[in-house]
Order: C-alpha cells, then structure tokens, then sequence
C-alpha cells in the first residue's frame, strides 16, 4: 500500500515538491542577503555589496520559476483542499521572500555609499537588528518546512521585538543627526536600512501567517503586537540649553 | 454576494430542511451499504453527493425517492422524512411520491417516442394537464426551462432517442421536471455527456436551483464544487463529511474528505 500522504498520480506529488523546494531555496536565499548585506555594511567592504547586488537577481528569477510552476499546476490538476492551499501559500510566501531580497539588495546598495562617509556608530545595532531579523526569517522557514503552526505563531510574536528595535534605533539616529548635521546623510541611509530590516520582519510576519493557514485551514485570528511607535513619533529640539525631546 | 442571492440563502437557512434523514442503515441482504446516515438536506440549494465506488452515495439517492423498493433484497431502516412527512412509514404512495421526487439517471434514458410525448407522458399520467391546451403548454414550458426548447420546437414529434446525448439528457430533465417535482435527483448526469452539454447541464441544474431541490451524485469532484452548495461526502457506507462546498473543498475537517477530494486515495 502507497504512503496516504502521496497522490495516486505520482508526478502531482513530484509536482508540489519542486514547489515547496524553490520556497525553500529563496528562503535560504533571503536569508543569506541580508547577513551578506550587513555584513558588507560593517566590514565597509563594498565589494561584497555589489555582489548582494548581482544576487538578487537569481532570487527574482526563482520566484519566476515557481510562479509558472504554481500556474501549471493549478491548470492541469485543479488542486483542492491542502493541496491548493500549499499551491496559493507558495505563491504568497514566494512573493514576500523576494520582497525579503530586494530590501537586501537595497541595504547593499546604500552601505556602498555610507563606505564613502566616516564609520557609524550605528551600524552596532544594525547589526543586532540583523541578528533578530535573520534567526526570524530561519525559523520562518523552519516552520514552513515543517508545516508547523506552533513555531509559525512564535516567529508572528517575535515581530514586536524587531519593531521595539526599530524604535530605539530611530531615536538613536535623530539624536546623532541633531548632534552634528554633517550626519544627517549618512544617518539617512542607516534609518533607511533599519527599515529595510524592519520591513523584513514585517514580511517574515506575513508569511508566519500564510504557514498557518496552510496548516490549519484558517486564518490566524486577532491583533498582531507592534513595537514600531516611531509613525507618532514628534520631534522639538529645545535650541537654548541643547536638549533633545523626542 | 448580491442582495437577491442573499435573500434567497438567508430564507433556505431559515426554513426547516426540505429533506431529513435520521439514522439510515440499507442492507443488501446481509451486507450493509449504509450505516447511520444523518443529512439535512435544504430546499433550493444543490446539495452533491461525492465518495469512491461502493460508498453508498447512489445508494442513498435512491433512498430519497424510494427507488431501492424495486430491489428485492434491499431493506431500509431509519427515517427519511420529506416536508416532515416521513416516507417510507407514511403510507405514502411510492407512485405518487416519485412525482414529488423526480430522477435523472446516467444514462440518458427517453421513452422510444416522439419528444412532445415523452414530456407529455408524466402530466398525462398524473392527470395534470386538464386539455390539450395546457398539456402543449406544460410541453413547452418544461423544455423551455430545460433550455431545449429552441433546439426541438420545430421538430416535436420526431424520436427523442434521435437527439444528442446532451440534449436526449435535457429532455430527460424536462421530462422529470414536467410533473412539477419539488425535488430533483441527479445520478451522474453527466458522467457520459461531453464537455459543452456537461456545462449546459451545469447551467441548467444552476437555474434549476431557483424552483427546485437538487441533490446530485457526481464521481467528477470538479463539477461537485462547480455545482452545488452543499457536498457531503461517504466512504464505507459512512456519511464523512457534510458542509459548504466552498469550506469542504479548502479546508475539509475529516483526513478521509481531505485524502479522497485531493487524490491521495479512492
């Protein structure tokens, strides 16, 4: 007797495994984009940027891969219950993961330029940003591979942490932009790639969500946490005594 | 969803189920083909019947308008109960409540007549039509909701046995529909109908849907969720699985549902 999770048509099975291996492929992908990319940030190392720039191009191209492969299967085996579920979640996940790699892409670019700039201090917590942001996005893939709900939920309330980060961060750099206004541009870049990673755990969120409901058949109910209170941030600089309210 | 279709769902929700069954059991001698089946089935809606070979899904449309009477060995028990009124400990008449609960089978089966008479045959029979008049019109009308009439008005009184599959399969629904059912059984209507008379058969069982109860057998899950609201499905006799053919299609409940819709076993 044949496994009861396989099809009886076998190259249906054959099928969805592809599938399930580009996600898996891009997920690795993302994942290795941002370390590569903030690692090109704080060793100043251009050159590795520039090759987190040429890379993102094969993570594109997966997602093409996989959006024909979900296409022909919808046509030709009409997938229904988990199987469909699995086909439509690859397709959501997939585009998140490329959303994923072109935030990589743009650290990398950014980072060429704030090697043209003085070292930062706040590449530190950028890089422990990065760190959160990396272990959520393994254990995301983690939890896709598995189909499990309960690591879903956990990397889905780890997001809070990556926003309170954010939060920090953005302080951080506003006061160092206030300091001396000759590091408003590069402070710019350093906000725009904290965002870039903060974005990124947006996504790896998103896609938390999509591994529920691939596994459950329902969509994760109730509020997320956030920790990103930075949209109703106010900013007054008290020019007599030089004290910074934020 | 637009209001009119609301409506229409919001009223069959509220209404009593047209059709009940309560603890079912139908043995063939001393095999039994169905265990404990509990179904409500609501009016107006397209209920579908799916499972492997052997489930007992025909078996338990045959129930519904007592066709198993025919079968010697068959034995019944439990209530299936139409409008309330249960069907087999009723004293109803068989005859007459066929006329309620019509049948389209497989294969498409007209009477070796003349179309006009193989719909004309019923509201004879039931002493339906009073006249020629009515009778005519109750012909075309019939056809005409069986989307034929266009097809056949010139050619009334030429064999019914001498049309298409599909359209000998229309006239075998206008003919069930011509005596005024309340309910339509559908045994694999389509199964040896082509694509395009299969969709003009969907079309039709969808606006049939508006005036009558169907409940349709279909080994083609694809036309299951094409055509109805409610799909229950059996294994071994058993019913599974019974729910909205929307929610059973994507996130079924039972490992059985999920392993047969999607291919894994059957």
């Amino acid at each position: 007797m044949q496994n009861s999770n396989d099809h009886i048509v076998r190259s249906f099975d054959k099928e969805l495994r592809t599938i399930h291996e580009i996600i898996i492929r891009m997920g690795g992908m993302a994942e290795n984009q941002l370390a590569e990319a903030v690692d090109a940030l704080v060793q100043r190392d251009s050159a590795k940027a520039e090759m987190v720039r040429a890379e993102d191009a094969k993570i594109d191209a997966l997602e093409e891969e996989l959006e024909a492969a979900v296409v022909q299967l919808i046509a030709l085996r009409q997938p229904v219950a988990n199987d469909l579920r699995a086909v439509i979640s690859a397709l959501k996940i997939s585009s998140d993961l490329e959303r994923i790699g072109d935030y990589a892409k743009n650290i990398a670019k950014r980072s060429i330029a704030i090697n043209q700039m003085p070292p930062q201090k706040s590449v530190t917590s950028i890089m422990r940003m990065s760190r959160l942001v990396q272990e959520i996005v393994k254990d995301t893939l983690d939890a896709f591979s598995h189909s499990d709900k309960d690591r879903a939920i956990d990397v889905w309330h780890r997001d809070e942490e990556v926003d309170e980060m954010y939060t920090s961060l953005f302080r951080e750099l506003l006061t160092y932009m206030m300091e001396d206004p000759r590091n408003i541009g590069a402070c710019t870049h350093m906000l725009f790639i904290a965002k870039n990673i903060e974005r990124m755990g947006d996504h790896a969120t998103n896609i938390a969500e999509t591994i529920y409901y691939l596994s459950t058949g329902h969509k994760l109910e109730g509020k997320r946490p956030k920790g990103d209170r930075t949209p109703f941030q106010i900013l007054s600089a008290e020019e007599d005594n030089g004290e910074v309210e934020i | 969803m637009d209001m009119q279709n609301f409506k229409t769902r919001e009223k069959a929700a509220m209404a009593e189920p047209k059709i009940i069954a309560r603890d079912v059991n139908v043995y063939y001698g001393q095999s039994q083909a169905l265990k404990s089946i509990e179904l409500d089935i609501a009016a107006n809606e397209v209920t579908a019947l799916i499972g492997p070979s052997g489930c007992g899904k025909s078996t338990f449309l045959r129930c519904i308008n007592r066709m198993n009477d025919v079968i010697e060995s068959c034995r019944v028990e439990g209530r299936i109960t139409l409008e309330g009124i249960d069907i087999y400990n009723s004293g109803l008449d068989p005859v007459l409540l066929r006329a309620r609960v019509g049948m389209v089978f497989q294969k498409p089966n007209p009477f070796p007549k003349s179309i006009y008479d193989n719909i004309a045959y019923g509201p004879r029979l039931h002493g339906i039509a009073s006249g020629k008049d009515e009778l005519e019109a109750t012909v075309e009308s019939s056809l005409r909701r069986a989307g034929l009439w266009e097809e056949v008005k010139d050619r009334l009184d030429s064999p019914g046995t001498g049309l298409s599959g599909g359209q000998q399969q229309r006239l075998c629904i206008a003919r069930a529909i011509a005596v005024n059912p309340e309910v339509i059984l559908m045994d694999e209507p389509c199964s040896a109908l082509d694509p395009i008379a299969t969709a003009k058969i969907e079309e039709l069982i969808d606006e049939l849907r508006e005036n009558f109860t169907i409940v349709i057998v279909t080994h083609s899950m694809q036309q299951a969720a094409r055509v109805s609201q409610k799909t229950a499905f059996f294994h071994l006799g058993e019913l599974v699985e019974v729910g909205e053919t929307d929610k059973l299609f994507t996130s079924p409940e039972d490992q059985r549902t999920q392993g047969y819709i999607t291919g894994r076993f059957g």
